[in-house]
């Protein structure tokens, strides 16, 4: 066990934070402490630039090999830029769902040809991605999904639906899963797709959420054709590499989140000490000190069994049961966060952003109601439990 | 960066794992409860030929030298099977306390009998004013002759009765920082005005006792370290014993979490393994993401302690935290859903219950480390 950096990998830190320190850009460090998860609406213009500006210093896609952009580095150097991203209050990056999930599987089941065309697009932000997983009847329970793909000649035609697809209405690419033999049980005819959102029949439809926002859409397949070249791993065998998507949404997506959430937290701690309670200052209240201390554990413990599970992962084996655990353990912390940001702010916590009187702008009320989507989106908790159940812990399916 | 164990702890972990399925069943821990020792000098004895009584301590005074990464593997056994007896007292508080304190002279004198199961040490630290902190230190410790005469009242000393050298922490400066003006004494077991009682304890494998120092005289080589500079060398002890004991409630955790899954796989009602109820299975996911995150903490702190960098004290009040509360939780789970037979005396799993309650209590619980966090986040 040693946590201790090598010699290289402390000169990679040390670029990283002097690059971050000249390039930051600093208007936008006050008005992301409270984003810890999906960017909002407003801030996408000024994330696609960050983005690109982190693509040409090489900071993104750092395990990515080589020849398509990437820079084949390890893990430990995508911790250490997170961490340094964090200590920073970097902004995120847009392409989230592209960098954490569409380029790592076409990495890992994509046809030469599509590594050429996809991977450096999705590095320098050129064009966004979104998934299409869920469908109004197919959330968690994804294998119950309708969408219908076709052959025809050399195409396929997509019909259907897909719902709750984050950053639809900006992306040029989806993930898109479909279903191609009907017959097949439930697993096992599905395909998935490279996807051109600018084909003609596709409609996307924002769809205005509980934070006022319309950041989640639903996206309609009118008889869209796509060749069959976009089939990515296989026709019939899009389960498989749909799950390969999710394990990395899990895990390096998952990493990301841990550096929103010590962003968040800072910024919280610096609210509390701002605000009073009870005619003094908030971080002095007993209470309040218990509550930001946990907070701060169950932060630096997310990331320590992050780090466990990239331990593995760098030794070459199979991640154990704490990688499992990142995703409930990331959303049970945060949505706590956001219900203490509100508590500090006592009745203030009432006014949203439009009111002279809004703490930080209002940044908190937004983020406090995006948050209840964390534990629905990517896998309710429900089905996070029945999952570490089943597979991890081996109890019976019900 | 490497956040796992190496081959060899693999290896101590397995060797550890067959030695205590073998010589400590719970008809070892039932018998040992019910008596005051504690431990059997046949299993004391075994336990310095594995070389674990000396583990952490230097070869020069025989130990084997090897870190407290190391010792996380075995405390996490030992509390996979509540291990009864005065391991903690002896080898981590007494015994640490002399090699962090001691002069060469008392290290050589004392730490090859730990090691070799020859000598029990307790240390006789905290008071009935229940304070974890230096301000809690009131048995005084007047000069007198040439020595010191001693006298106060330690309660919730673990293992004294057992401890042939209690090291006695007591104050012999008033005044300004409470950290300041404390200092250690070496008190032998049948000094003169010793009066150590045994106390009844909810954990009966966890023995705790009543000290009382009725001017107990004590000539000045019995002084460990510096006088009036005990706190620093005691702080440390203190945060490396907190960390074995974190290992130790990991183990205990995850056996708990073991044998709860086992049992929802065979258990039917109405008509299934209940184990295939979501109202059973999610409890167990939530406690696997305790007993996950716990160890997380705990071999960081360990790392940490090993380090001796400035994160060790964060890192011990983070991991005792977390698994005081995770230990107390899962131990609550795991009754819950054995039912009935989870809360009967024939069931070992209350051995784990009251261990979880004990050590969550021992070194201060998760309320009292969430404050130490506070302070040291400058919150």
């Amino acid at each position: 066990m040693d946590f201790s950096l090598t010699p290289e990998q402390e000169a990679f830190q040390t670029h990283v934070r002097a690059w971050l320190k000249a390039n930051m850009p600093p208007e936008w460090t006050e008005r992301l402490v409270a984003s810890s998860d999906i960017p909002r609406p407003e801030a996408y213009d000024v994330l696609r630039r960050w983005q690109r500006q982190l693509y040409e210093a090489g900071f993104i896609g750092l395990t990515w090999p080589k020849e398509y952009g990437g820079r084949s580095l390890t893990f430990m150097e995508e911790m250490i830029l997170h961490e340094e991203m964090a200590l920073a209050k970097a902004p995120p990056i847009l392409n989230v769902l592209g960098v954490g999930m569409a380029g790592p599987t076409i990495v890992a089941y994509g046809s030469e040809a599509q590594k050429k065309r996809y991977l450096a697009r999705i590095l320098s932000c050129e064009e966004i991605w979104c998934q299409g997983y869920s469908e109004p009847n197919a959330g968690s329970d994804l294998a119950a999904l309708q969408t219908r793909a076709v052959k025809d000649g050399e195409h396929f035609v997509v019909n259907g639906q897909k719902v709750w697809t984050s950053l639809a209405h900006v992306a040029d690419w989806m993930m898109l899963l479909a279903r191609t033999d009907p017959a097949a049980p439930r697993h096992k005819g599905i395909t998935y797709f490279l996807l051109d959102m600018h084909s003609p029949g596709v409609t996307v439809k924002p769809l205005r959420q509980i934070t006022g926002d319309p950041e989640f859409n639903e996206v309609f397949f009118d008889n869209v054709r796509l060749h069959e070249s976009q089939v990515l791993g296989g026709v019939n065998n899009g389960w498989q590499v749909g799950l390969t998507t999710l394990m990395y949404e899990r895990l390096a997506l998952g990493f990301g989140l841990q550096v929103r959430l010590r962003i968040a937290l800072d910024g919280l701690i610096e609210m509390a000490r701002r605000m009073e309670k009870h005619g003094r200052v908030t971080t002095k209240d007993p209470l309040m000190r218990q509550k930001i201390a946990q907070l701060w554990i169950d932060t630096e413990c997310l990331k320590l069994t992050g780090a466990r599970a990239i331990t593995r992962l760098l030794r070459g084996e199979i991640p154990g049961p704490e990688a499992s655990t990142g995703k409930m353990g990331w959303v049970d912390t945060h949505q706590r966060l956001q219900e203490i940001a509100m508590e500090i702010q006592g009745p203030y916590a009432q006014l949203p952003r439009g009111s002279d009187w809004a703490v930080e702008g209002g940044l908190w009320q937004y983020s406090f109601l995006r948050s209840r989507a964390n534990s629905i989106e990517g896998g309710t908790t429900e089905v996070q439990k029945n999952i570490i159940g089943e597979r991890i812990l081996g109890l019976p399916k019900g | 960066m490497d956040f796992g164990f190496s081959q060899e702890q693999e290896m101590l972990r397995a060797t550890a794992r067959k030695f205590l399925e073998n010589e400590c069943p719970s008809s070892y821990v039932r018998d040992r409860m019910i008596e005051p020792a504690g431990t059997t000098d046949e299993f004391w004895a075994k336990l310095a030929e594995q070389g674990w009584l000396g583990l952490i301590y230097p070869e020069e005074y025989g130990g084997s030298g090897l870190g407290f990464v190391d010792l996380t593997v075995l405390m996490e056994e030992m509390g996979r099977v509540v291990m009864p007896g005065p391991f903690l007292s002896t080898v981590l508080l007494g015994g640490l306390a002399i090699f962090e304190a001691g002069s060469t002279e008392q290290k050589k004198e004392w730490l090859p009998k730990v090691a070799a199961g020859e000598a029990r040490v307790a240390l006789a630290w905290t008071e009935p004013n229940a304070r974890w902190d230096a301000g809690g230190v009131t048995a005084a410790a007047k000069p007198a002759d040439a020595g010191f005469v001693l006298s106060g009242t330690k309660l919730f000393v673990l293992d004294a009765h057992l401890a042939d050298v209690l090291v006695v922490v007591a104050r012999t400066t008033e005044g300004k920082q409470p950290e300041q003006g404390v200092s250690l004494f070496l008190v032998p077991k049948g000094a003169a005005g010793l009066e150590v009682k045994l106390l009844p304890t909810m954990d009966q494998t966890r023995k705790l006792c009543e000290v009382a120092l009725h001017d107990v005289r004590v000539p000045s080589s019995a002084l460990l370290g510096p006088k009036d500079g005990g706190w620093p060398p005691l702080g440390r002890v203190i945060e490396r014993a907190t960390v074995a004991l974190c290992a130790e409630m990991c183990g205990g955790a995850q056996k708990v979490l073991d044998m709860t899954v086992e049992y929802a796989k065979i258990r039917i009602a109405f008509g299934k393994p209940i184990g295939a109820y979501q109202g059973v299975k999610h409890k167990a996911a939530d406690m696997l993401v305790d007993v996950e995150n716990a160890k997380s903490l705990t071999y960081y702190a360990a790392w940490a302690v090993d380090e001796n960098g400035p994160e060790a004290a964060l890192a011990t009040s983070m991991a005792k935290a977390y698994a005081s509360d995770a230990y107390r939780k899962v131990a609550a789970a795991g009754i819950q859903l054995h039912g009935g037979i989870g809360f009967t005396w024939e069931h070992d799993l209350h051995l784990y219950f009251k261990r979880a309650k004990s050590s969550e209590l021992t070194f201060g619980d998760a309320t009292h480390h969430r404050e130490r966090v506070a302070q040291l986040i400058n919150l």
